[in-house]
């Protein structure tokens, strides 16, 4: 396994800018999710890593080899696409074998890789089976343990869920998740899903436009979205983002919104007056008849132990997160309180979150695989 | 707008059985979901009332007529398919248009760009209308296929999963878009889904479906609060009810019947355990103790894992509560679900 450096990787169709001077280590052993809406050059990347494309511009570095030029067949990654291409007439030793006897190595190693690959993808009992009669399941399993038994140096997978019905990829993302805790692969993957990205990812990249807008780790991700690109892309619903006119001095702790004063995370720097846009995550919105911020009940989605209540104010549309057994009324005029420490706050104009005190210390509830 | 009926309809594939003895009543005006796992008939049933299948038994009726035998062009139905069919070589435009074009229902130009135009603004590919379909992304195909069915105002919309390929954010909003145009046209739809979300904001009415049969119909309230078994049970809920054994809370009243007990995040009161207790079982008071393994953070919620006596159990967490792995914890229950062996429901 080994380390990915891309740097500075571009890459025009034509007049589109696909990639745009994008820089990122995929550390060794990470499983790295690319994540973006379609058509925000995710794809592109990946196909970049796999030799599938050549960049315009760029370097790609593969452990301490540089490849930006090499054919996708030397640089020792294995691809796994979303319509995973089986070869319906053999069996599925034979196609998860295909690429070791396709390089010529001896049949008693091939078996054994096989096995191997087929133990850890728990399909021994299918090994003489058609491919024609699997269930998606296990066709996208055949096709990952094609990929295992090349040994790579890193597996590539774009989208390789997107063709399994929701409750497959729901299984299929913890098997992949477990897989790569077996294997410690380096391993880059592309999705648009974001709940996949949260639960498989070790870092995130967020891109948009051929950027890559923000990468960390999935907690920080959501917690302190660096853009409100970012901040609307991702969380289901998204982040409300109110705006308003305000500047922060020195001391200052409070955010003008109408007439109410919202408590915020203490800025690290004063601002000057500017558009700001204050982003509060749906769970951390409460009702609270004391609050001058002032709203209406828009209307309320069950969702069985929650709900989603939309309420509409005069800074934008809010959606909280509250739990079903709270009586809502649509029409009903509410009071908004929001948690203060898990406020953001971007600058309109440039659309980059702003820092605070707060966001330096560890998050108060911290995610642990496994 | 119209009914839509299935009167003891049964379908076989060969020897299989995929729809059996199944009734439904999507009222007029009705946004009826069909619910279940994988192979549980809902895809099968939605082409039987699109005449795409002919049951083998059993009747349908769509408007009060019997259409059982009727084609499918005959029955004033618009499907719209997980998997986008759109004619490559038409441009968005025409794709759109295609329905109202057709000879059988042919409406004048002027009448065609209006419903086109307000369609495709309404699912925002306006800017799209005169590329080729090809030029999408997968997205952007599956809303023109949408959008195909929009513009018709047939007895009944039958949709199989319309909105899993696009990403979570269009999904949220194009759900929304549904819900409303459903509301304002007053338009019957029936929608095969796996996605519980889409069930439980889009439904008037849920049918849970299993092994071909239809196992519960009720509103998402219903069906969430009140299943009538383990299974439709376990199919709303995130994260799912916990099914545990009755044993793992001795002390709790239930009936006598019941060997498992459903327990959803609204059933559990869950509190940091004093320091010095036996680090899991169950106590007299009627909690169980147990301890924090992990706090998995899924994007829109937190999820509580639990460790009670060697069984997992998983909530929603408590942002205020701010357990951490490792933490040791009591869990009392109130008014849980209890099922019987068989997996049946059984009320307390």
């Amino acid at each position: 396994m080994a380390e990915i450096r891309v740097e500075n990787l571009q890459k025009s169709f034509g007049s589109v800018v696909a990639v745009r001077d994008s820089t990122f280590t995929v550390a060794d052993g990470t499983f790295f999710c690319l994540l973006g809406p379609s058509g925000c050059g995710k794809t592109t990347t990946l196909r970049m890593i796999a030799g599938l494309e050549l960049p315009s511009s760029g370097r790609i570095m593969l452990g301490s080899e540089e490849v930006t030029s090499r054919r996708a067949s030397a640089r020792d990654v294995a691809f796994v696409f979303q319509l995973f291409a089986l070869y319906p007439h053999m069996n599925v030793r034979r196609n998860i074998a295909y690429p070791l006897v396709s390089i010529g190595m001896a049949r008693a190693e091939v078996r054994a890789r096989v096995d191997e690959a087929a133990r850890i993808l728990r399909i021994n009992h299918l090994l003489d089976r058609p491919v024609s009669g699997l269930s998606g399941g296990d066709r996208q399993r055949v096709a990952l343990g094609r990929a295992i038994v090349r040994q790579p140096k890193a597996f590539l997978m774009d989208e390789p869920l997107g063709a399994l019905d929701s409750e497959f990829r729901h299984i299929m993302c913890g098997e992949l998740r477990a897989l790569h805790d077996r294997l410690k692969a380096t391993t880059v993957y592309v999705t648009h899903d974001q709940m996949e990205a949260m639960s498989l990812g070790d870092r995130i990249a967020v891109m948009n436009h051929g950027v890559v807008e923000q990468l960390g780790p999935p907690r920080e991700i959501y917690d302190r979205p660096a853009t409100i690109f970012v901040a609307d892309f991702i969380g289901s619903p998204p982040m409300n983002l109110l705006a308003c006119h305000d500047s922060l001095e020195p001391g200052r702790r409070t955010l003008r919104l109408g007439a109410a004063e919202i408590p915020i995370p203490d800025p690290r720097a004063p601002l000057e007056r500017r558009d700001l846009i204050l982003g509060v995550r749906p769970e951390h919105v409460r009702l609270s008849d004391a609050s001058a911020l002032r709203g209406e009940v828009f209307g309320t989605e069950y969702l069985g132990t929650t709900q989603i209540v939309t309420i509409t104010t005069a800074h934008g549309t809010v959606r909280a997160r509250l739990p079903s057994t709270q009586r809502v009324g649509v029409g009903e005029a509410v009071g908004l309180a929001f948690r203060t420490e898990r406020l953001s706050l971007f600058d309109a104009g440039s659309g980059r979150a702003i820092s605070a005190a707060p966001h330096d210390a560890a998050p108060v509830m911290e995610a642990v695989h496994g | 707008m119209a009914e839509v009926v299935l009167d003891a309809v049964s379908k076989y594939f060969g020897a299989t059985q995929a729809v059996a003895d199944l009734s439904l009543t999507a009222a007029d005006g009705a946004f009826m979901v069909l619910l279940g796992p994988t192979g549980a008939g809902k895809t099968t049933t939605l082409r039987l009332v699109a005449g795409l299948e002919r049951p083998g038994t059993g009747c349908v009726r769509i408007a009060g007529q019997d259409v059982t035998r009727a084609p499918p062009a005959a029955r004033d139905v618009a499907f719209v398919f997980q998997q986008y069919s759109l004619y490559p070589h038409l441009s968005v435009f025409d794709n759109l248009a295609f329905p109202l074009r057709a000879p059988a229902r042919r409406a004048p130009e002027p009448d065609i760009r209006r419903k086109v135009e307000q369609v495709a603004a309404l699912l925002r590919i306006e800017a799209k209308l005169p590329e080729r379909v090809t030029r999408l992304s997968g997205g952007q195909m599956q809303r023109v296929a949408i959008g195909r069915a929009l513009v018709r105002a047939p007895a009944a919309y039958l949709m199989d999963e319309p909105l899993s390929s696009l990403d979570a954010k269009l999904r949220a909003e194009l759900r929304v878009e549904l819900k409303r145009i459903q509301r304002d046209l007053g338009a019957t739809i029936l929608y095969v889904t796996h996605d519980q979300t889409e069930a439980l904001t889009l439904a008037t009415s849920i049918g849970v479906m299993e092994q071909g049969r239809l196992v519960q119909v009720g509103t998402p309230r219903q069906i969430y609060e009140d299943p009538i078994n383990a299974t439709v049970a376990a199919r709303l809920g995130s994260p799912p009810i916990n099914l545990v054994p009755r044993s793992l809370f001795p002390h709790l009243a239930a009936p006598a019947v019941a060997t498992r007990i459903g327990a959803r995040t609204e059933h559990a009161r869950i509190g940091r355990a004093p320091r010095c207790r036996a680090p899991t079982g169950a106590t007299a008071n009627g909690t169980t103790s147990g301890r924090v393994t992990w706090v998995e953070h899924l994007g829109d919620q937190d999820h509580l894992h639990l460790r009670l006596d060697g069984t997992e159990f998983v909530t929603l967490a408590d942002p205020d509560a701010g357990l951490a792995a490792g933490d040791e914890v009591m869990v009392a229950l109130e008014n849980p679900l209890f099922f019987d062996a068989a997996g049946a429901r059984v009320c307390a």
